[in-house]
């Protein structure tokens, strides 16, 4: 058999040019040179919403070379929260998920601090409102980067015709689009007032006492609004107070002028309720009115999203906020942060936000008063107040300020509806605040 | 050839050839076949239910934020917990409630069914079963709406007599109706066709002699068909109990646990601590508490069917 013979000449010429392959290979740019990244995207319940945040990350990814793969999780089912479960136990999943509200939190050991790339995003977009920091922070550290998809408040959507009949408000005028609230007077006693004269007249105010986040919230902002907390921000039992008692009470009357099965309601009923034209108001994001204008376009043009009334300490709406964090089993950080750091610029949010009906809110103060929130409608401006531009309500989140991980607790078993439905039911007050004194002490083991 | 040279004796030779043979004489043995045939599911049923169920028992005994061994901590904590007293409490009536219902009624219709000339049986057989073929998840959806808090039909329609409006899901005794009714309603057909099968093994010959003794129709049933049916009754109880027990979808869809967790069952009170309340630990805890009452259950009614399997 004959073989070729190397000849010396060939043999270097080879050698250099495997060596100048072998040194110059890492700093070749090829199509996904920067490694791979995988998201745990939120599935948007808005048609369309989705692509946006798809393009987005495309257009990342094209400029640093990533190779990147989206899946998008619905949080029906709770979906999203059995893969966070599966994923934290296994140590290994996406790189990047979106965290609804308490999941930050109570996976914080598990998560990447992106406090480095906060610095630079707050600079560019504004201080994050208080509740996206009690929900993403441990001390210094950031759990994760404010998500404006899925993020949203749940304030009053009112029916503009049945408030002015029924219980002689304006809400336009209260909440007019483009300018400031004109909401002195509208305060808890007021909203009590127009409960009773809405029910009175058939259209009961549609606040639901189950155990699902739309109950849970509302009762939690009212909560808040008197100042009633169960377990205060060091951790310490604060059930038998004044402010819970008064709380009680408040919810006592309210829940007299409510639909009677109230009870049984879960975040689908409250948007059923306003749909059908049987109720004049719901606290609800934009999402019932978004439905209304498919299913029902002469209530959509009724509705008028607005504040929430005041109580004794103060004006809170339910917010709740979701987090894009990084896994510290993650392989590829830095990219994640990259991608997070283009998500949150402006011209990226306000793409997110339009493409979701203005139904996804930014975390950021100088991101509250978008084009999109004048200009949603029918009737037009009904999105105006939506976001808080003037910052006259403080956001916040059911059974906070407590310590995340005892307060999800209180969230999750909805221990608030509970003790509203519990005292309404004719259980005696100290015996209603005894029980939810047990079940927090409960919530507080480590 | 090269391997014969190379073996350096005859002794060293003839092993292999024994051990081939052993190895052979294995693989015809009729147990050796079946243990390869289902050594598939074997492996499936540890990696789908032995090592969740020995992880479950490891994560129980952890503390909340799974960084510490408590042994029984987590058990002794819910033990001190009214709302875990109560979830045990309905998971009993839940189950056996359901159960004895899902029983006698399986045991009347498999009756009605047995008694349909052959020709028209397959048709009301098929008909039957299509509560238990459905996913409960999809039928217990359209229970939702029939029992709908604001438009239930059901309401509706009773709105005609007068009656009602009923809070199926709002208040407590009738959402735990709602929910036994719904699992008796899904479960009911497993029952039927179990007990149908049972009845066709009976021999009609003791029938016959039942009749020539005397003995009437509650006769017949309770000395001939229940005797007859004692070993199938009570396994299909307690799979059905099992199942009943650790059922997730119906009280999930329902009621999810309210209200105020009267209808919480084990599954669905662990769902809550565990995945909506990021404790796992204790999740876990609530779902194991299951084992103890199932596992004596299950010793007392196979302890049974297997003094009457060594009677007859």
């Amino acid at each position: 058999m004959s073989r070729k013979r190397l000849t010396r000449r060939q043999f270097v010429a080879a050698t250099a040019m495997s060596s100048a392959a072998l040194i110059t290979a890492p700093y070749v740019r090829g199509a996904y040179a920067a490694g791979k990244l995988s998201i745990g995207f939120w599935d948007h319940w808005v048609p369309g919403a989705n692509s946006a945040s798809t393009e987005l990350v495309n257009e990342w990814a094209a400029k640093e070379k990533v190779e990147v793969t989206i899946d998008y999780i619905p949080s029906q089912g709770n979906k999203n929260l059995l893969t966070i479960a599966a994923e934290a136990q296994a140590k290994s999943g996406h790189d990047i998920f979106a965290m609804p509200t308490w999941w930050a939190h109570s996976n914080a050991e598990q998560l990447e601090n992106v406090a480095d790339i906060m610095g630079p995003i707050i600079a560019e977009n504004g201080e994050v409102n208080g509740t996206a920091k009690y929900l993403g922070t441990v001390g210094t550290k950031w759990l994760g980067v404010p998500a404006c998809v899925g993020s949203q408040i749940k304030g009053p959507c009112s029916r503009i015709d049945l408030m002015k009949k029924h219980a002689g408000i304006d809400v336009q005028e209260m909440y007019p689009a483009g300018s400031p609230p004109k909401a002195d007077n509208w305060t808890l006693e007021t909203f009590l007032k127009a409960a009773e004269a809405c029910h009175k007249a058939g259209f009961p105010f549609g606040i639901g006492l189950g155990e699902t986040t739309d109950n849970v919230d509302t009762a939690g902002a009212i909560f808040l609004s008197f100042g009633a907390e169960l377990v205060d921000a060091k951790g310490n039992l604060t059930v038998k107070t004044d402010a819970v008692r008064q709380a009680l009470d408040f919810y006592k009357k309210l829940i007299n002028f409510l639909p009677p099965d109230v009870a049984a309601w879960d975040d689908a009923s409250n948007n059923k309720w306003l749909v059908s034209g049987r109720g004049a108001m719901i606290m609800n994001p934009p999402s019932a009115w978004a439905v209304a204008k498919r299913d029902a376009p002469q209530v959509a043009e009724q509705c008028w999203t607005h504040g929430f009334p005041a109580g004794p300490k103060g004006r809170f709406a339910p917010y709740l906020p979701y987090f894009w964090s990084i896994w510290n089993f993650s392989k590829n950080k830095d990219a994640a942060k990259s991608l997070l750091v283009h998500l949150s610029k402006p011209a990226a949010i306000e793409k997110m936000v339009v493409a979701s009906g203005g139904y996804d809110l930014p975390a950021y103060e100088k991101l509250t008063t978008l084009k999109v929130w004048q200009e949603e409608g029918p009737p037009k401006g009904t999105l105006y107040h939506y976001p808080n531009p003037y910052k006259h309500q403080t956001l916040s989140i059911a059974a906070s300020p407590a310590p995340p991980k005892i307060a999800q607790q209180i969230y999750a078993q909805a221990t608030l509806t509970k003790m509203c439905l519990r005292y309404h039911q004719g259980e005696a007050m100290e015996k209603t605040l005894a029980w939810a004194e047990g079940e927090c002490e409960g919530f507080m083991r480590s | 050839m090269a391997d014969v040279a190379l073996q350096p004796n005859r002794v060293g030779a003839a092993q292999p050839a024994r051990k081939r043979s052993g190895l052979q004489k294995a693989l015809k043995r009729k147990s050796t076949a079946a243990f390869l045939m289902t050594l598939p599911l074997i492996i499936l049923i540890t990696l789908l239910v032995l090592y969740p169920a020995f992880y479950s028992l490891h994560l129980a005994t952890l503390n909340k934020s799974m960084q510490r061994f408590v042994g029984f901590g987590n058990f002794e904590f819910l033990f001190k917990r009214d709302t875990f007293w109560l979830v045990v409490k309905q998971s009993c009536i839940f189950a056996i409630t359901a159960v004895l219902f899902k029983a006698l009624i399986g045991f009347i219709v498999a009756h009605f069914v047995h008694n349909i000339p052959a020709k028209g049986q397959r048709k009301w057989r098929g008909m039957l079963l299509v509560p238990w073929v459905i996913p409960p998840a999809m039928s217990t959806l359209a229970w939702l709406w029939l029992f709908d808090p604001s438009y239930s039909a059901f309401n509706y329609t009773l709105s005609f007599l007068g009656i009602g409006p009923i809070p199926w899901t709002g208040d407590a005794a009738w959402a735990r109706f709602s929910v036994i009714l719904v699992n008796v309603w899904y479960g009911a057909p497993f029952f039927m066709i179990m007990y149908l099968a049972s009845l066709k093994s009976v021999p009609d010959q003791l029938y016959e002699a039942a009749a020539i003794d005397g003995a009437n129709w509650w006769q017949r049933i309770w000395y001939v068909t229940l005797p007859m049916m004692r070993n199938i009754i009570a396994i299909t109880t307690l799979f059905s109990l099992i199942v009943t027990f650790a059922n997730f979808d119906i009280v999930r869809i329902l009621t999810a646990g309210g209200p105020l967790d009267h209808t919480h069952i084990f599954a669905t009170w662990a769902f809550r601590i565990g995945i909506e309340g990021s404790d796992i630990p204790l999740g876990a805890s609530v779902s194991l508490f299951m084992v103890p009452i199932l596992a004596v259950a299950a010793i007392f009614i196979l302890r049974d069917v297997n003094k009457r399997g060594n009677e007859a």
